[in-house]
Formats: C-alpha cells, structure tokens, sequence
C-alpha cells in the first residue's frame, strides 16, 4: 500500500484545497459578518469616559487607528474574564507550568548526565512539550468497558478545574491583581485542596481495575494524612498576622519574611506540598514499578494529559502559596526600569504609518516589579520542589504515615509554640516590636 | 453446576479482603515473566511466580548443533553476561576433548568474564534503581556501563554478544593498547561506581525502604537453594571464583564479599561490591598476564568427544552457573544442560513476599539478582 492515494495528482490536491478556502469565505461572508455586526449591536460593550468605545459603526476603525485599542484593551486587562483565564489566573499558571516542565525535564537531565530533550524545537528543545501535547490530543481515548464514563470523563476535568480554583486564590501582585480576594483566603486554599482527594479516589474507583483503585486509595491515604500538618504548620502565620486573607498575609512580611521566624513551619510545609504534590519522594499514589501508573493506569490520550495538566498547574499553586506564605510574595527590591516620562504622558508613536499611542503603558512599574519577584521566587521554590527526584527514591506507604502522623503534626506543634512564643514576647504580632 | 475455579479465584471468593493482582508480563515492575500475587489491603498473603514467557529451548537446539555452531546461540538467554555464560560450557567442551588452553588465553577470559560482570550488574542496578523510584540511579549505572561495552567491543568486535569464548581459548587476540586502554577504563569506573554509595547506598530513604525488606536467614538461604549474591548476602561465603577456581582464578587473589543481615539491603549491595572486587581482578589479571602468546588452540573442523559426561561450574554475575555436557561420540552433544542462578534465587521468592508489603514487592524481587530470560532457557 502506498502512501500517497494511486489517483494522486497535484493539480486535483490544488483544487481541493482551493474549493475549501472559496467555501470558508464565502460563508463567512454571506453568515460571519452580519453575524458579528448583529452580535455587536445586542452586547454591552464597556463604556470608558462616558463614551462607548465600540459600536458596529466604529468595529472597523480600530483597525486604522490603533489608539483606539489601548482604552478597549486595558478595560479587557481590568475586566473578571481576563483575570480569571489570562494573567494571575489559568493562563499564567500554565505558562509557569509548562517551564516547569521543561525546567524539569532538562534539569533533571543534567542531573543524570544525559541530555534531555534536544531537537524539538531546535534550540535545547524547547518545543518539546508542544510536540508531547499535539501527540496526546492525536491519541485516541480508551475508555474501560466496565468504568463508570460519566465520572470517569468527569474526574480529569474536575481535576484540572480544581486546581485552577486553587490558582485563583493566589495574590500575584499589589494592586489587587488577583482573582478572587476573599477575606478568608486560606481557609479557602485548604477547603480547595480537600477536594484532590475526593476526585482521585472517583477517577480510581470509576475506572473500575485493580491498579488504579489501590493507587487512588494509597492517594486518599497520603493526602489526608498530610493536610493535617499543611494546616497546622500555617497556624502560626495566622497567629502572628491574625488575618487569613492571603493579600494581607503578604503586605505583613514587607520587611521581614516570615521564613525568618518559622523555619520549622516552613519545613514541615514544604514537606506536606510534595507529598499533597505527590512528587518523588511521595510518588506512591503512582509507584510505577508496583502498581504501573496508580490511579492514572487507565487515563489514555488527552485525559491523561489533563491530569498532567492540572498536576504542574497544582505544582505551581502549591509552590505559589509558598511564597505568599513564608517568602514574602510580591516584595523586593525595585528592579524594574521606570518608563520614560513622555510615553506616560504623551504617548509613543510607531509604525510605519506614524500613529500617536496615548496611554501607554497597560501596567504600572510597580505591579511589573511585583510580578518579577514573585515569578522569581515561585520558580525558585518549584525548582527546590523539583530537586528531589533526582535524589531520592521512593518512600514506603507505613514509612510515610509514620512520617506524617508523627513527625510532622509534632514539629507543626513546636512551630505554634515557637509563633505563641514571640506573640507572648512582644516580638512579632500587633503590638510587636518589629 | 458450578464450574470449578481456579485456586486464586476461589480464595478472592471465600474472602472478599484477598484481591489477586497480575503482575505481569505486562507490567512494569516485573520482567519478563508473571507474578501472581493475592494482596489483604497492602500486605501479600502469597505469591506465585509465574516465569516461562520466553522459553526458547535453547537446550533442546544445543542438541542439533555441534560443538562449535552451539557457541552464539548459547549465549543468548543473559546477552548482557554472555562471556560468563558461554565460560562453563567452553570449559566442559575442553574437557570432553582434553584441550589444554594457553595461559594468555586464560588471563584474557578472565579479564572478559570479569568485565561483562560489571556490565551485568550495571544492567541490573539501573534496573533496581528505577524499581525503587529512583530515576538517577536508573541513567548513571546505565550510562557507566558504555566504557566497559565500548572496551568489550575494542576487545571482541561485538558490543553486547560478543561470542568471544570457544572451546580451546578466545576468538581472537586483543588489539595492542588494550592493557593502557583497559587499565584507564578500569581506574575511571571504580571511582565512578564509588559515587554511587553517595547517591543511592548511603541514601537514608533506600536504607529504610530496603532495610529488613524479604529478610532470608542463613539456613533458609542454604535451604531453599539460593546462589550467588542472594547467598552471600545471607552470610554463606561461597564464591566460586575462591571455592572452585577455574582457570587461572587460583593464582588471583580473589576477595569474595558477604553480608550477614539477608534482607533487600544487603542483597542490592552484594553486587555492588562485586563490582569493585571485579576492578581489583582486572588489574591483577592484566598485571600477570603474559605478554604475548597464542590465545586459541585449533580444534578440528568437527570435533568429536568421547562417550563421556562432563559438569562444569563457574560464578556469573547470578550465582553459579553450571553446565552439565553428556556426549555420546557424536559432532554433537547428546544433551547439554544448565543450571543457572536465576532460576534458583527465583525458588525463594514466595517465601520472601508472604507477609511483605506490596511497596516492598519491586525491591524484595529485584534484589534477588534474578534474570526473567536466563530462568526460562
């Protein structure tokens, strides 16, 4: 059989191509346009100045002047929809977690003296995740015959909307540049990161084979067994700060990081993310060589690379908390470059056809100057989460509750005391010294 | 009528706690062959191995093939030891045909047994390292192990089937750096494989997992049978090299190394330290070695043994590894038999899991230097 059809001729392929590309325009024509333009006479568009920036009249003329476009695209920037899937939200977090992932794949790589991914891409393969995610989305989806589908189908993408949940709650910079400000926000994280559990052992279960169901319990078991110190070892920043809204929790650490005081709470914190990460060390719930992929065994094609998905997004948010938590978010030095006065009052002028661009910048120095930081410092402390697996190797199941159960719960406690110390001190807190 | 089930079913019936779990042949954690194991909650009631999903009746064809002829395919059930594999039938062969072998010839087999020992055990602790999780030590071993296949393939010509030994010496003699080339290779990978204790030995987390893990006493050990480092880590000191040393192993001093604990810790270390040890052969081997000399006495086209029977033993990297020659005056052997190591370490796997729990299974299994293909034959 050979690869190209026996009645193969260019000329017909031209055509073919050439037929779908007259019926795509004619179509849009005769449907698309006057579908948009209806669209746009029934849709609020927003209203900046008092005026209406965008009727069907003046659709169009944006395209010739582009200053019309900087008031449209900052009103995007400040609106819900763009911070819930563009910057500190979804969009963001999968943009870290996919340099996590190729952040991990080449450090790891040098770790263990090879080379890691090379060619896709070029340059150190930095394609090399887009090569992996086009071939998921070709493969095809096998269901087991006796799973549950509706909850099956369900878990990756309940999976991956949990995590996005949890990114939502993160403070990314000053200036309220977050998704969902809630005045409990760490309650918020916790009540979050209790639903992984709950949807790992339904994805086990639902699949309906013996390997994912032992990998989803030994989930359970690992999971809940560590929330317990990950809520405790924060206790001690709620004492000290007496807020459990995150952005507040931030604005506490401007001159000291609370790093500083509760080491021990960070340490048992770090410990409790990788296992709720379930990253090596505590990669039971998908020990290869024991029960082959856990409660992932029977996820095939894109579902499985939605749990990938959701797990790096979850990564980023855990390490993401972290910083907001002990290393202080947003704060440092100021780094980034102030903008020229004139582009701040007069505008810039580019292109070919000299166009004067009032209101320019979008962001202000200080929110990009928050944002650096905070990328910094949550890539520094992925890479801390990441560094272990080249190091260590799995850990046993008693061996881990033994870990959680009894060390950590017992070393969260000497941390509460060590927060009630210097709040009874005078130290830290309201009233403290510092 | 009720048909009836097979064992493991019927217990998964009597008792709904005991569920049955495959493992394998398509599994990542086991080889090449099939464990049936029955599991109450994270504990294995019993274990069942399953091995013969690549018989290849390989002692069935030694039987069509004369003596020569049987030496490529012999080889084939440990590729990756296959100079220690093909050492006890070239030794039987010699004998039935009362070949003496020049002494170059016997230093340079030493020096190749020892070599593709280490690839051997490299082999095998990349495969342990990624059984426990652990990815590093799965790439280092594995990426070591090209000097001494690059070496092998200066010496034989081949890099992992090197079908370099034959009855009356070695295929051919080696090319003329190869003592400098060898004894920097050597000296580079002992202090390589000296890092590894760092990563992986001393590794506080491997100590806990693997430490009292599938504990075999010394009496079990003698018992149930087992050889090589599943024996010496039981504390039997029984090296073959040192018990009955062939060819010029009596002149080397060879160290055999043994361990008194018996559980998966000191079974994974046995091997390790093998590989040190094989460092320190090599050295002296190509120190005593004479310098020139002919390294293969020429047999006849066809040769021809006597009506006689012949057993030969020596130590592979999985223990002993015997090969029992019964030739009836014919071409070709009447029968030829091998008893390998990985077929008796297997024998004591069951005892091993009853009671372990199924996160110890992968490092219990593999400690046990057993080779899935070398069992099956």
């Amino acid at each position: 059989m050979s690869a190209i059809a026996p009645k193969f001729r260019f000329s017909y392929f031209l055509k073919s191509i050439l037929d779908n590309v007259f019926w795509i325009v004619t179509l849009f024509t005769l449907i698309g346009i006057p579908l948009v333009m209806i669209l746009l006479f029934y849709i609020e568009l927003p209203v900046i100045n008092g005026k209406k920036l965008l009727d069907p009249y003046l659709a169009l003329t944006t395209l010739a002047d582009p200053s019309r476009q900087i008031p449209m695209l900052k009103s995007i920037i400040h609106s819900d929809f763009f911070r819930i899937t563009a910057f500190p939200g979804f969009g963001f977090a999968a943009l870290l977690a996919a340099a996590t992932i190729f952040i991990e794949r080449k450090m790891l790589a040098k770790l263990q003296l090879r080379v890691g991914p090379f060619y896709c891409g070029k340059v150190e393969g930095i394609l090399q995740l887009m090569g992996d995610g086009l071939k998921l989305i070709s493969k095809e989806i096998i269901i087991p015959a006796k799973a549950d589908k509706p909850i099956f189908w369900a878990a990756p993408v309940l999976f991956v909307a949990t995590a996005a949940a949890f990114v939502s709650l993160i403070p990314v910079a000053s200036g309220g540049w977050v998704v969902a400000d809630v005045d409990v926000g760490l309650l918020a994280v916790f009540a979050v990161i209790g639903f992984f559990p709950v949807i790992t052992v339904l994805s086990a279960w639902s699949a309906n084979s013996k390997y994912p169901f032992i990998g989803g319990l030994r989930a359970l078991h690992q999971m809940v067994s560590f929330e317990i110190p990950l809520i405790l070892s924060v206790l001690g920043i709620v004492i000290l700060t007496g807020t459990l809204n995150l952005t507040e929790i931030v604005q506490s650490q401007d001159t000291y990081w609370w790093i500083v005081f509760l080491p021990i709470g960070a340490i048992v914190f770090f410990i409790a993310i990788l296992a709720e990460l379930e990253r090596i060390p505590f990669d039971l719930p998908e020990a290869e060589s024991e029960i082959v992929a856990g409660w992932l065994t029977e996820f095939s094609g894109m579902m499985y690379g939605l749990v990938q998905l959701g797990s790096y997004v979850k990564l980023y948010a855990f390490a993401a908390l972290f910083v907001v938590l002990f290393l202080g978010g947003w704060h440092g030095p100021m780094v980034w470059p102030p903008f020229p006065e004139e582009i701040i009052t007069n505008g810039i002028t580019m292109g070919p056809i000299t166009v004067h661009l009032p209101g320019l910048p979008l962001f202000d120095q200080q929110m990009l100057n928050d944002v650096l930081w905070f990328v910094i410092k949550t890539m520094g402390v992925i890479f801390v989460i990441l560094l272990p697996r080249g190091v260590f190797p799995r850990i046993r199941i008693d061996l881990l509750l033994h870990i959680g159960w009894y060390k950590l719960i017992g070393l969260s406690f000497v941390n509460i005391f060590i927060a009630l110390g210097l709040l009874y001190a005078g130290v830290l807190g309201p009233g403290g010294i510092l | 009528m009720t048909t009836q089930l097979p064992p493991g079913l019927q217990l998964e019936k009597l008792n709904e706690r005991i569920m049955t779990l495959n493992v394998g042949p398509q599994h990542p954690g086991s080889g090449h062959m099939r464990l049936v194991i029955k599991v109450d909650g994270d504990y294995i009631v019993s274990c069942d191995p399953d091995p013969g999903y690549v018989h290849r009746g390989e002692e069935k064809m030694a039987e069509y093939r004369n003596y020569i002829q049987n030496i490529p395919h012999l080889e084939r059930p440990v590729i990756h030891d296959s100079c220690n594999v093909l050492y006890p039938y070239c030794l039987g062969v010699e004998e039935l045909l009362g070949v003496e072998v020049p002494e170059r010839a016997q230093y340079l087999r030493v020096i190749a047994s020892e070599l593709n020992r280490c690839v051997y055990i490299q082999y095998w602790l990349a495969i342990y390292g990624i059984f426990l999780g652990h990815s590093t030590m799965f790439m280092w071993p594995a990426g070591d192990r090209e000097l001494f296949i690059d070496l092998l393939e200066k010496m034989t010509g081949a890099r992992v089937t090197h079908a370099f030994f034959v009855p009356g010496g070695i295929r051919n003699d080696v090319p003329a750096n190869f003592e400098d080339m060898c004894l920097k290779r050597v000296n580079y990978f002992e202090k390589r494989i000296k890092e590894y204790a760092a990563i992986f030995y001393d590794n506080p987390i491997l100590i806990s997992r693997t430490r009292g893990a599938g504990v075999l006493s010394r009496d079990d050990a003698i018992r149930l049978g087992t050889t090589g480092s599943t024996l010496r880590a039981s504390g039997v000191d029984f090296d073959l090299r040192k018990k009955e040393p062939y060819d010029v192993y009596s002149e080397l001093d060879v160290h055999s190394n043994v361990l008194k604990d018996g559980d998966s810790y000191a079974r994974s270390k046995i091997p390790w330290l093998d590989m040190l040890e094989s460092c320190n052969i090599i050295r002296q081997a190509l120190q005593k070695m004479p310098k020139s000399g002919s390294v293969r006495v020429k047999l006849k086209p066809n040769p021809k043994g006597g009506n006689d029977e012949v057993y030969k033993r020596v130590e592979s990297g999985r223990g002993s590894l015997g090969c029992y020659i019964v030739s009836r005056s014919k071409p070709e052997p009447y029968r030829v038999k091998m008893s390998v190591g990985s077929f008796r370490n297997l024998i004591c796997m069951p005892y091993l899991l009853k009671g372990e729990k199924l996160g110890n299974m992968p490092a219990v299994y593999w400690s046990l230097n057993y080779w899935p293909v070398e069992a099956d034959r």
